[in-house]
Formats: structure tokens, sequence, C-alpha cells
């Protein structure tokens, strides 16, 4: 074996500069191969590339680790940077001798520019002779999970750079994990820098081994590793004369030849029902993408959720009747019977069947700054359905730098959101179960990346928040008897409130509150309680002054409950003599109430649901307004949080203390 | 053959992939409308919507924001098209500026774009409360369109925010907005100039004859073939049109949209000669020059 005799540290003149000269004549591979046929018979090209297949991609690895390079190598090197975009890129690389900055092809967004960074993911296509290639480019900071998450949800081949000379790292091991649990296929190690280490058969066979020791756990059909430079070009679409050590592939002839057929799931017959295509009465078509398997006219069919079988009359395109179609071709079936069948439903075969459920359990990365409310309801997307979510137990959170389970411990404080413990924010990945309202059909991710897939949505945002995969153990299934029951019924669950208090707060800006005065008949409780709410109303709050209707306790307790747990600034004047009968009231409201149904503690926001404002106007004066009024027995507040001695100031002033003491207690979110 | 070694081509996985995403537009949105721009990515995006509902038509509209500029080739060619393929279509046109008489020699082009298309598009996409609209927007087209959506959302004001889009998976997109925002779609993101040329051809679409190669009056200005459509053409001293075999790379407005010389008078010539001339397709418009990152700017203002 001859090995390379090139010095081991070589920096580059231009650093991360790929010198190519001005008017090198078009490189090896891509259009370049075919042109002399695009020149000769454009018409047999053209033939010939009707015929390619598709591949998608995706290259992960930090800022660092030349993926920028690597991109724009593979664009340049198969021909397919056009002569502007090569001017434009040549004038910003701003290098004296007109070369060329590579990384600068796929450098997009003017922000990104600005930073240096890219910041979000974007997609290159190229092609070659036998295959188009469609590149998801991902940045690596630190938004990365979510970023690489998306990339890779689509890709049959992950590339993950490792740097020659620091070998693999942390974050070489934390990509793969996240390519293998979003069952990517294939993985390339392409150990890149092998320039700066002298093209040493020794570091990549070190490098080898090390990551395949790590990689064992992980679930890749194959892993290919290569040893690269995309700096010179080596082993990327041209084969390298320094690495003779070397008998394996090129990048690029890997992505060639990469079996892509071969995962698809053609055995296990999905049809979500996309779209019923009804134009007259003699046309009823089911229209959908097929998710997975393969199906023939013929063929019987049943449909879920409603169990009722049928046979397919026709599979309909436009271009004319197929006798077979096969995932993911997207068509229109039609079934030799009239049966009910709808968006959201799916059509299997009936002797293989996807579970039916709604409570699963899933691996879910959090996408969104803000963390997940286990309270609160979200929509679930999964195949052709949407439907309300809720998240009953985080199990486990990934260590990322361990690549291991760690416990998740949800405290009360944490519910509410105003502790430092475990929460689910952007870029983790947890283990999770989760309940629908109804039932979806479902299979294991490992076994079906279009039925195992789902993403969550922040109904009140309308934000995309996670991105879930199904998980093989977890699944309690349900019979199509229990799941038409449900359905019919509008939901599975115990009916509850689909609003957390904390997405109440988010809407109003404000949280509900009981400001309960007390005084003797002839305070002025009244007209105080009218202004208060008029001028809170013109603050931009939602405040209601709670009027009598049957005074008893009971009754304008559970009043002033109701309007609390709305939402709303609720003020109360009531006449309220006693103290025990406040301290009644006070209890209710403060109780942090336990939802038996769903075991999980409501947070109703604690002591700030109750204040009670004492209006200690002058005993005689109240006497001298009020002469017909009862004042024995009355038992002045020994706890309030404001005294206001309403006769000694002016309305407006008591009102600014009131607000004052709302604004204290976060009542409201400043404007 | 058995199933497992049929081969699915890129064209025919690119087919399916846009079929669905047209598909789940029409099941999710209350008021959906295509923006039709008679270009041949236009008219690919038309088969597509024919394909994923036949044998019904296609159920809404498509919608042309008429500048007045176009070439008259092209309206012929819209009018006829869409006549043959029962299709609904709605002509919009920015009343104020045609008031103003806003075009492209008094006002340039970074304005009359603004007015005549970006705000024409706002009002009409305002006035019949579209709450999504397709377009013909390809990733491959230009660089700040590498990273756009298949679904990408807008605000009230049709905006666009670069750095608050939502992240897309597997095929499932998040269809929810409120009342007043929209999302625009583009099913074509992941197809390629060439794919498109190769679709048009395979499937014998219809296109605007301008894409073709034929003896035209030009005059050549800053470099860039401009072509006398009609007698609003305004001539600089010592212009005069001269007959010159030219093309189209892409259809806009006419003193907008620059020619090229060329002899490819049927489509596989001008597949030909697009792959051996290498140059971006954009190159053509000069509305794309006029400030560098133009292209992201307007996007963000709400032109397509």
């Amino acid at each position: 074996m001859v090995k390379a005799s090139i010095p081991a540290e070589q920096p580059s003149a231009l650093g991360a500069k790929v010198n190519i000269p001005a008017e090198q004549p078009s490189a090896l591979g891509g259009i370049a191969n075919e042109q002399e046929l695009i020149r000769d018979d454009i018409e047999a090209y053209l033939r010939k590339h009707e015929a390619k297949t598709l591949l998608r991609f995706v290259i992960v690895g930090s800022v660092d680790d030349g993926k920028s390079t690597l991109i724009g190598r593979l664009l340049y090197d198969t021909n397919m940077v056009y002569d502007d975009q090569l001017a434009a890129v040549r004038k910003a690389s701003n290098l004296e001798d007109g070369s060329i900055d590579l990384s600068l092809l796929t450098d997009g967004l003017a922000a990104e520019r600005e930073q240096g960074i890219t910041i979000d993911v974007a997609y290159r296509y190229f092609t070659t002779e036998s295959r188009k290639f469609i590149v998801a480019d991902t940045p690596g900071h630190v938004q990365y999970t979510r970023n690489m998450v998306t990339g890779a949800s689509t890709a049959d081949v992950a590339i993950i750079l490792v740097d020659a000379r620091l070998g693999v790292l942390e974050q070489s091991r934390r990509h793969s994990y996240i390519a293998s649990l979003l069952g990517i296929p294939h993985l390339l190690v392409a150990v890149n820098k092998m320039d700066l280490k002298g093209y040493s058969q020794e570091v990549f066979d070190a490098i080898r081994a090390d990551f395949t020791r790590f990689a064992k756990g992980l679930r890749f059909k194959d892993i290919t590793f290569v040893p690269v430079s995309a700096l010179k070009g080596d082993n990327i679409v041209k084969r390298s004369d320094k690495t003779a050590w070397y008998g394996g592939k090129t990048v690029l002839g890997f992505l060639e030849d990469v079996p892509v057929g071969a995962d698809r799931n053609l055995s296990d017959f999905r049809y979500p029902v996309q779209y019923v295509n009804r134009p007259n009465l003699d046309y009823r078509g089911f229209c959908g993408q097929i998710a997975s398997g393969t199906i023939r006219k013929g063929d019987e069919i049943m449909v879920l959720p409603s169990g009722k079988t049928s046979r397919v009359k026709a599979i309909d395109t436009h271009g004319g009747e197929l006798e077979e179609a096969f995932a993911p071709l997207s068509v229109t079936l039609r079934f030799e019977h009239e049966i009910d069948c709808s968006r959201g439903d799916m059509v299997v075969k009936p002797d293989n069947r996807p579970q039916v459920a709604r409570t699963f359990e899933a691996d879910l990365v959090w996408m969104h700054e803000r963390p997940l409310d286990t309270q609160k309801a979200y929509l679930i997307k999964h195949t052709t359905q949407q439907v309300r979510v809720q998240i009953d137990k985080v199990h486990s959170k990934l260590d990322l730098t361990t690549l291991t389970e760690q416990p998740f411990v949800q405290t009360r404080e944490a519910a509410s959101g105003s502790s430092q413990a475990d929460k689910l924010e952007l870029n983790d990945i947890a283990r999770v179960t989760l309940t629908c309202h109804r039932a979806l059909y479902i299979d294991p991710y490992v076994k079906n990346r279009t039925t195992g897939a789902f993403i969550l949505v922040d109904s009140l945002y309308n934000t995309t928040v996670g991105a879930g995969m199904i998980r093989q153990e977890g699944v309690a299934r349900q019979s199509l008897d229990e799941a038409m029951k449900e359905i019919r019924a509008g939901s599975g669950l115990a009916p509850k409130t689909q609003v957390s208090p904390r997405e109440r707060r988010e809407r109003f800006g404000q949280s509900g509150v009981t400001v309960w005065l007390t005084g003797l008949p002839g305070s002025g409780r009244w007209s105080l309680a009218y202004a208060l709410e008029r001028k809170l109303f013109d603050l931009g709050r939602t405040a209601h002054v709670v009027t009598p209707f049957a005074d008893t306790l009971d009754s304008i307790t559970s009043a002033a409950h109701a309007c609390t747990d709305a939402g709303l600034i609720t003020i109360c004047a009531f006449g309220s003599y006693k103290q025990s009968e406040r301290q009644h009231v006070r209890d209710a409201l403060i109780d942090t109430r336990i939802d038996t149904r769903v075991e999980t503690r409501v947070d109703s926001g604690g002591k700030d649901r109750f204040i009670e404002v004492f209006v200690d106007t002058d005993p005689a004066l109240c006497r001298e307004r009020r002469p017909d009024a009862r004042f024995d027995g009355f038992e002045p507040p020994a706890g309030a949080e404001l005294t206001l001695k309403l006769d000694q100031m002016r309305m407006h002033q008591a009102i600014d203390a009131i607000v004052e003491v709302l604004e204290k207690h976060g009542q409201f979110d400043s404007h | 053959m058995p199933i497992d070694q049929q081969r699915l081509t890129h064209l025919k996985q690119l087919e399916a992939e846009s079929i669905q995403i047209i598909r789940e537009v029409a099941s999710e949105f209350d008021k959906p409308v295509m923006l039709y721009s008679i270009g041949k990515d236009s008219s690919v995006l038309v088969r597509l919507a024919i394909k994923a509902f036949a044998p019904a038509k296609v159920p809404f509209p498509l919608m042309h924001i008429d500048t007045t500029w176009k070439f008259r080739e092209m309206i012929q060619f819209r009018d006829e098209f869409c006549k043959a393929n029962h299709l609904d279509l709605i002509v919009h046109t920015n009343p104020e500026g045609l008031r103003e008489n806003i075009n492209p020699f008094d006002h340039g082009s970074e304005k009359y774009t603004d007015v005549m298309k970006t705000q024409a598009l706002k009002q009409a996409l305002s006035k019949y409360a579209f709450d999504a609209a397709f377009g013909g927007a390809r990733r491959d087209e230009e660089k700040s369109r590498a990273k756009e959506r298949v679904f990408s959302f807008r605000d009230k004001f049709h905006q666009w925010d670069p750095k608050n889009q939502r992240p897309e998976l597997w095929n499932l997109y998040n269809t929810k907005i409120n009342k007043g925002e929209s999302i625009r779609v583009f099913p074509l993101s992941n197809w390629t100039e060439l794919d498109v040329w190769q679709y048009v051809y395979l499937e014998g679409i219809p296109i605007v004859p301008l894409y073709l190669a034929k003896q035209r009056p030009v005059v050549e200005r800053e470099g860039t073939l401009i072509m006398v459509d009609d007698d609003r053409m305004r001539f600089l001293p010592g212009e005069t049109p001269e007959l010159r075999m030219v093309r189209f790379r892409t259809l806009g407005c006419y003193p907008l949209s620059g020619a090229i010389e060329s002899t490819a008078d049927t489509l596989p010539k001008v597949i030909q000669e697009m792959l051996l001339t290498r140059m971006s397709e954009r190159q053509g418009r000069l509305i794309d020059h006029d400030q560098d990152a133009s292209m992201e700017k307007k996007k963000r203002e709400g032109y397509f």
C-alpha cells in the first residue's frame, strides 16, 4: 500500500479559500460528462435525463467543518454553477488572484451574509448522469437540532463531516444520533481536511474505528467512510491520487450508487385520504399520495376507522387508469362499493393494518422558543389528520452531550411555568406519551417514515412547535368500534377545557383576579367598583363588576370564581360583614384546584387570585348617608391588601391605588 | 416487472409531491388562488393542478396581475390557454397605477415593479380575501429562494419574515393561519429549470411562442436586447429597432425582460442551448439587478 508523502501540516495559503484559476475549463462530472451528448443528440440526452432517479441527502457539520466548501465543491465539480453566479462569487471572494471561495456558492440570505453564518435550512440541486440530487444544507450552531431535524426528515443519506485533525467529536456523535433518530438509512462519514494530515491512512483508520465503535447502537443500514479534502477536491467528485491506499468510492460515486428504491416501504399499503373528488353523481374518487406499499386494481381494501371493506375498481390518474400504483405516487382511487370515506381516513388492506390508537409514545423534538406547556392542548398533524392532542407525560429528556436519557422531573411550579425545573425547550429531544382526542392510524417510525411521523402546532400562535416520531412500545391500541364511538362523540377524552390558564393569560395579557371591596353601607363601595371597572377598561384590561342576583354567600362565591377562572378582573362590592365570610371566598378562590379527571394540577395562579380592599370610610359619614342600613356586626378586615380612606381622597386616587396593587401582584403584562 | 425494481424517475416523484401539495391546499384553505404569470413555470403549475383534480375541473381560480406592459403574445396565449383548459381567470391591474400611468420608462424598474406588481398583487389578494396563493417559484432560481419554504407564511400586510419561518418536516405542512393572514405556496420548490423544461417537453405543455427563437424587432441597451412590442416603446437617441433572431429565457414586462440572441426554434434546441450556455436564468430580468440582495428585499415587501 502506498502512503502519501505530502508533509503533514500544509496550510492552504488562502485559508478556507480554494485556489481555482479564473479560466479553468469545466471540471469533470455532471453535465460536463454529458456535454457531448447534449451537443450531438439533445433528444437522446433528454430521454436519458428523464430516466434519472432522485436522491435527497443532508450534509451536517459545524461551521468550521468545511460543510459549505464541500457543497460548493460538489456543485462546482459537477459543473452546476452558472457563469454569472461564479462571477458574483468570484467578486464576493475578493481575492486578488481571482480565485474563488467555494463556500460562498451556497450562501443565501442577506442577514446571514452579515453574520457570516447560515441560519436556516437551504436546499441545493444538482444532477449527474444517473441521478438528480437535492441537498439539504443545515447550519451548525445554536439552533442546530431544529434545523438538522428539518433537513433530515426527508433525507435518504446523511453526510457527516469529521475533521481529520480533531477526530470524532461530541458533535459528530450528536449529529449521527439525530440522523439515526430521523430514520436516515445510509450514513456517509467524510473524514475531511485529509490534506492537513498528510493523507495519512492511520489517521483515517483510527477515526473509522472510533466512529464504528460509537455507532453500534444506531439504526443505519450502512455506514461508509471516505477520506476527503473538500478544499482540494480529493475524493469528492474526482478520485484523489494522494489516497492510493483507499479503494472505496468517492463521495459522489457513493451518492450515485446507493440504492434508494430498496429503502421505500413497499410492503405495507397505507393510503391517507387527502381529498374527495366528486365532480358529478357518477364519479366518486379518493385522492391521496400513497404513503407506503403498493395497490392493484381489484385488491381488497378496508377504510379506517369505519372498517368497511370493498375492492379497488380503478386507480385513476390524469393520464389514464393504472393497473398498479406504489409509494410515493399521488393517485385517485375508486371503490366498487359506495362506502363512507373522507379526508383523514386511511385506506389499507384488511390483512395488513396499522395500529389504531389515541395514546402512544414518541420521540419529540421541540422546535420553538416557547417551551412545552403540558397543560395545553396542541394540534397534531399526522398524515392527513389534524386533531387536538395533549402531552400526558414527559418520561425523559435526551442529554445531547452523553446521548443518554435523563429522567424528567416535572414539579407543580414547573407546570405553571414559574420555576426553573425541567422544561422542554427549543432543540430538546424527549420521550413523551401523547393522547389525542381521536384515534390516529399509526405505525412505528422505524417501520414507516410517513405514518410514524407527526408535527405539533400551537393553536394560539399557529406555529410549528414540535416534530415527533412514534415509538414501537407504549401504544395503547383501540378496537375500531371504540375509535368509531369516540369519533361520533367528537372526542375520546373526558370533556375538559382545552384552554390552559397560561394561554388565557397570553391572549388577555392579564390573569383572572377577584378584587373584593369590603366596607360599611354608604362607604362608596359600589361607586368605586364601577369607576374601577371603567378605568381598567380604558386601560385596555377586561374587568367586570359582579352584580347581585341571589346574595347568598355560595352564589356570590361561585360567580366570582367563574369570572376569575375566565381570566377577568372581577370586582365584587357585596356587603360582607363577617371576617369568616370573606375568608370563605378567599379560600375558594386561592385554592389550587386539583382536577381529578386528568390527575394533574391545574394552575390557578395561587394567592394572586384574591385581593381585598378595605373601603374605610368614616363610619359617621356612612351612617349619615345610609340611615336605613344595618351597621352592627361589621368586622373590619384584618389582612386586607389595601386600605382606602375614601372620604379623605379623590376617587381617581383610590382607583390608581388599586391599579397599582394589581400591577404589583403581576396581574397584567405591561402594554 | 416486480414492483420493487420499478424505477421511480425523479420527474414522477416531483410530480407526485407537487400534486400532494396542491391537494393539501385545496383541502385546508377556504379560498385559494393560483397566481398565473403566463410563463413556463406557470404552465407546469397549472398542468399539475389539472392532474391533481382530474376529472373534475380545477377547484380554484387563476389570477394574473396585469401590469399592462406584458408582451401581446402573452395576453393572447393566456386567454386561449385558460379557455382551452376550462380555468377561471381573474385579471387584476392596480387602478391607481393605471390612473397615474406608472410605467417602466418614466418611473424606473424599481418603482414600476413595486406599484404595478407588488402593490397590485397585495391589492388583489386583499380584495378577494384569498387565504392561500400558489406561485411557481423554484428554489434553484436565486440564492435567497434556496431557503424559502413550500408553505411560506405572510402576515396581514402580505410581508415575509425570513427569520421567522415555520420549520417544514416530511410532507406535513402547517396550514394554520389567522384571519387576514395568508400562505404563499410553492409546489415547484424542488424543481430545477431543467426539470421544468423537460416536463414541458414530455407532457407537450403549451408555452408562449416568445420562448422560441424568431426574427423580432429589438434594440440593444446596456448589453440587453429589448424587444419593441408596441408603439409605447421609447427610444434613446441613436436607437433604431433591428430584426434579430432572438428568444426569451424568462417572460415579464417587455421593456424589462431582455431577449437573448438564439437560433433555438424548437423546444429541444432551447433546452440544449440552456444546458450549453450555463447562465443563470434571471440574468435576463433587469429587475433583479437594481440592488444587491434585491430579490430578498422584494420578497419581504410582498413580491412573489
